[in-house]
C-alpha cells in the first residue's frame, strides 16, 4: 500500500509541474503580457521598459521556474485591477468556492447514490424511470436557468432562502442545489450501470447463498466493488465544480474564485487569472491522487500484490 | 436413514425474448440423509437452474412452480424469503463452478468465511475465526490463520474452491449442493476436490447433491444418479444399477461416450450421440430426445410414460426386454 502510495504521490507531482507549465505558457501565448501592464496608449518605450523591469525578456524557461519559485514561496505578485496582494485575495475568495463545490457534491451524492442503487435493483421499475427523467432534464436544463426558476420560487414567491449574496448559510442552499443536480444524473448513471453488473455477479449470488440479509448483500458486497468507478467520477466532478461554478456564482452573487476569475479575465488581470487557474489545477491533481488512495483502499487488487 | 429432501413436480421457467422458456419441467426426485446424489446430463439441460430452485437462487428472470418441495420439515416453496434465507447457508449450502469469481474481491477469506458464521450462529468473532481455521484445515489448507487475512486474488482456483467448501460447510448444513464444484479447474486439482468431497461426505453424513456432465465422476462418488435431458429427469436409480443396466437410451448413449481407460486410445473418436438438443422454448409434447433416438416409433410424439422397476426409473415407451 505504502509502495503503491508513494508512486501515485510521485506521479502526481510530476503532473503537477506538467500543468503549472502549461497554465504559465497558455496565459503568456494568450497575449503580450507587457503590452497588458503598460495599460491603453502607452509608448513602445514604455512597454520595452516594462519588459526589462519584469523580467520579460529573458528566456521562457528561466521566467517559469522564477514564477514558479515565487508562487511556491506563496508570492503570487500584485494584482493590476485590485491593486492587493493575489494571494491574500485568491485565499479570501477559496473557502467560498470550496464550500460551494463540497457542498454540491454532498448533494449530488446523497442524491444519485440512494436513487442509482434503486433503479439498479428495480430496472424499469417506476423509480427507475423517474431517475431516468430526473436524469434527463437534469441534463437538458441550463444550469442558469434552472438557478431562476429556483430563485423566482423559493426567494421571490416563497420568501424562504435570500436571492443573492453570501453572508450566511442560507445564501449556499440554492446554489448547492444547482450546482449538485447539474453533476447528479452522471454520478446516478455510473452507480445504477455498476450496481446491476455487480448484483449479476457471481460473488453476489454467493453472498444471497450464504443467506446473508438483502441489506448486508446490497450495501457491502454489491456497492463497495460498484464504487470503484463512482470515486473516480467524483473527484473529477469535484474539480468540474471548483473550476465550474464561474456562472453560478455570478448568478447568485456568491463572492467566490469564480466569481474572481470572471472579473480578472474581462479587466485583463494577469496574475490574478494565473494564479487561480495554476490553484484549481493543482487541486484537481490532488483530487485525482485522492481517488486513486480512495480506489486502492476499496480495492484490495490495487493495494495488495499476487503474491502467495 | 430418514428423507431429508423431497421435490415433487419442480418446474423452472425463464421468460425470454422469444418466449417461455421450459428450463427445468416436471422434476421429481427425493434424497436422505447422508446420499450423494448426482445430476448428470449435457450442456443446457436444465441442471443448475434445478439447483438455484431449490436454494430459492433463481435468476428474476424465472419463475418457480412445485407440487412439493420438503427439506428437513420446511415447505421450501411456500417459504417466504426471509425465513428461506435463515436456512440457506445454514441448513443447506451450495458451491458454484467459478471458484475465480466466486469469492467477493474486496473482502478477505476470514471476512468472507467468519460473516456466514456470524450471520447464522450469532457467534462472536473469536468464535467464528476458530471454526474457520478449523474448517480451512479439514479441507487440507495449510497454514489456515494465516490464509484468514489473504484476499482472493492471491490465491489459486483449487484453493479459492476449497475455501468456498470450508465456507458452505462453516455452520454445519445437512445438504450441500455443488454445481459442477471441479469443472474449472485442472485435471490434478479436480481428482483432489472430488476426493475431498468423498471425504467430507463419509466423515460428516452430510447430504450432497452433486451436479456434473462426467459419467466419470458419477461412477466415482454417486449412490444415486438423476439423468437429465431437455429439462426432464428421463432416468433415475442407484448407481450401481444404472451403470449396470442402464435403460433409457439416451443414458445409454451418454455411456457410449465415456473413454474406458486402457481401451480408448488417445485420439480415438467416442461414441457421441448424434444429433442436437431440441429447443426448450415453447411445448415440447412427447419425448424431448425422440429426434435424436434410435428407437423411435410415432408413439414417441405422445406422452411417455415413465417406467419402474424397483428403485429404478425411466421415461421412455421401452420396457426392459427393448432396451436391453
Ligand atoms: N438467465 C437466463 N436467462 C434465460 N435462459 C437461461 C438463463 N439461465 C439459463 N438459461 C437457460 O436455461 C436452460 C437450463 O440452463 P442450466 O444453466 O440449468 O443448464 P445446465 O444443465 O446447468 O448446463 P451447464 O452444464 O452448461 O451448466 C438452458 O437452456 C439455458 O439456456
Ligand atoms: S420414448 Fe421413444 S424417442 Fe424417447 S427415448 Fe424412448 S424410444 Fe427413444
Ligand atoms: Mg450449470
Amino acid at each position: 500500500m505504502l509502495i503503491y502510495a508513494l508512486k501515485r504521490l510521485g506521479l502526481a507531482v510530476l503532473v503537477a509541474v506538467v500543468v503549472s507549465a502549461l497554465a504559465f505558457l497558455l496565459l503568456r501565448a494568450s497575449g503580450d503580457v507587457a503590452i497588458a501592464l503598460a495599460g491603453e496608449g502607452a509608448r513602445s518605450e514604455d512597454i520595452e521598459n516594462i519588459r526589462r523591469i519584469y523580467g520579460l525578456d529573458r528566456p521562457l524557461v528561466v521566467q517559469y521556474l522564477d514564477w514558479a519559485a515565487k508562487m511556491a514561496r506563496g508570492d503570487f505578485g500584485t494584482s493590476l485591477f485590485f491593486k492587493t496582494d493575489v494571494h491574500a485575495l485568491v485565499l479570501d475568495k477559496l473557502p467560498t468556492t470550496a464550500l460551494l463545490a463540497l457542498f454540491s457534491l454532498i448533494f449530488a451524492l446523497a442524491v444519485s447514490l440512494p436513487l442509482g442503487i434503486l433503479a439498479a435493483l428495480y430496472p424499469n421499475s417506476w423509480i427507475d424511470r423517474l431517475c431516468l427523467a430526473l436524469a434527463v432534464i437534469g441534463q437538458a436544463l441550463p444550469s442558469f436557468f434552472f438557478a431562476l426558476i429556483l430563485m423566482i420560487v423559493f426567494a421571490v414567491m416563497l420568501r424562504w432562502l435570500p436571492v443573492s449574496g453570501s453572508d450566511s448559510w442560507a445564501h449556499f442552499v440554492l446554489p448547492t442545489v444547482v450546482l449538485g443536480y447539474y453533476i447528479a444524473p452522471a454520478i446516478m448513471r455510473l452507480v445504477r450501470a455498476g450496481m446491476i453488473e455487480v448484483l449479476a455477479s457471481d460473488y453476489v449470488r454467493t453472498a444471497r447463498a450464504k443467506g446473508l440479509s438483502s441489506s448486508s448483500v446490497v450495501l457491502k458486497h454489491a456497492l463497495r466493488n460498484a464504487l470503484v468507478p463512482v470515486v473516480a467520477l467524483a473527484a473529477v466532478q469535484l474539480g468540474f465544480l471548483l473550476g465550474g461554478s464561474v456562472v453560478i456564482e455570478t448568478v447568485f452573487a456568491l463572492d467566490g474564485l469564480g466569481y474572481l476569475a470572471y472579473q480578472s479575465i474581462t479587466h485583463k488581470d494577469l496574475p490574478v487569472t494565473q494564479a487561480i487557474v495554476t490553484l484549481l489545477s493543482l487541486i484537481y491533481v490532488g483530487l485525482t491522487l485522492a481517488a486513486d488512495l480512495a480506489n486502492a483502499w476499496l480495492d484490495p487488487r490495487i493495494r495488495v500484490g499476487s503474491g502467495t | 436413514m430418514a428423507v431429508l429432501l423431497e421435490v415433487e413436480g419442480l418446474t423452472v421457467d425463464i421468460a425470454t425474448a422469444r418466449g417461455t422458456l421450459h428450463a427445468v419441467r416436471d422434476v421429481s426426485f427425493s434424497l436422505q440423509s447422508g446420499e450423494t446424489l448426482c445430476l448428470v446430463g449435457e450442456s443446457g439441460c436444465g441442471k443448475s437452474m434445478t439447483a438455484l430452485a431449490l436454494m430459492g437462487l433463481l435468476p428474476r428472470a424465472a419463475q418457480r412452480s412445485a407440487r412439493r418441495m420438503r427439506f428437513e420439515g420446511n415447505d421450501l416453496a411456500a417459504l417466504p424469503e426471509r425465513r428461506l434465507a435463515e436456512l440457506r447457508g445454514a441448513r443447506m449450502a451450495m458451491v458454484f463452478q467459478e471458484p475465480m469469481t466466486a469469492l467477493n474481491p474486496a473482502y478477505t477469506i476470514g471476512d468472507q468465511l467468519t460473516e456466514v458464521h456470524r450471520r447464522h450462529k450469532d457467534s462472536t468473532m473469536a468464535v467464528a475465526r476458530e471454526r474457520a481455521v478449523a474448517l480451512l484445515e479439514m479441507v487440507g489448507i495449510t497454514n489456515a490463520a494465516a490464509r484468514l487475512g489473504q484476499y482472493p486474488h492471491q490465491l489459486s482456483g483449487g484453493l479459492r474452491q476449497r475455501i468456498m467448501i470450508a465456507m458452505s460447510l462453516m455452520c454445519g448444513p445437512s445438504l450441500l449442493i455443488a454445481d459442477e464444484p471441479t469443472t474449472a479447474l485442472d485435471v490434478t486439482i479436480q481428482a483432489q476436490i472430488l476426493r475431498l468431497l468423498v471425504e467430507l461426505q463419509r466423515d460428516l453424513g452430510i447430504a450432497i447433491v452433486l451436479i456434473t456432465h462426467d459419467l466419470g465422476v458419477v461412477a466415482r462418488v454417486a449412490h444415486r444418479v438423476a439423468v437429465m435431458y431437455a429439462g426432464e429427469i428421463v432416468e433415475s436409480a442407484s448407481a450401481a444399477d444404472l451403470f449396470a443396466a442402464p435403460r433409457h437410451p439416451y443414458t445409454r448413449g451418454l455411456m457410449a461416450s465415456i473413454p474406458v481407460p486402457g481401451a480408448t486410445r488417445p485420439g480415438d473418436r467416442l461414441g457421441v450421440i448424434r444429433g442436437i438438443v431440441p429447443s426448450l422454448i415453447g411445448d415440447v409434447g412427447g419425448c424431448a430426445f425422440r429426434d435424436r433416438c434410435d428407437f423411435a416409433q410415432p408413439v414417441c410424439a405422445r406422452t411417455v410414460p415413465v417406467r419402474s422397476d424397483g428403485g429404478h426409473d425411466w421415461r421412455c415407451i421401452l420396457g426392459e426386454a427393448v432396451a436391453a
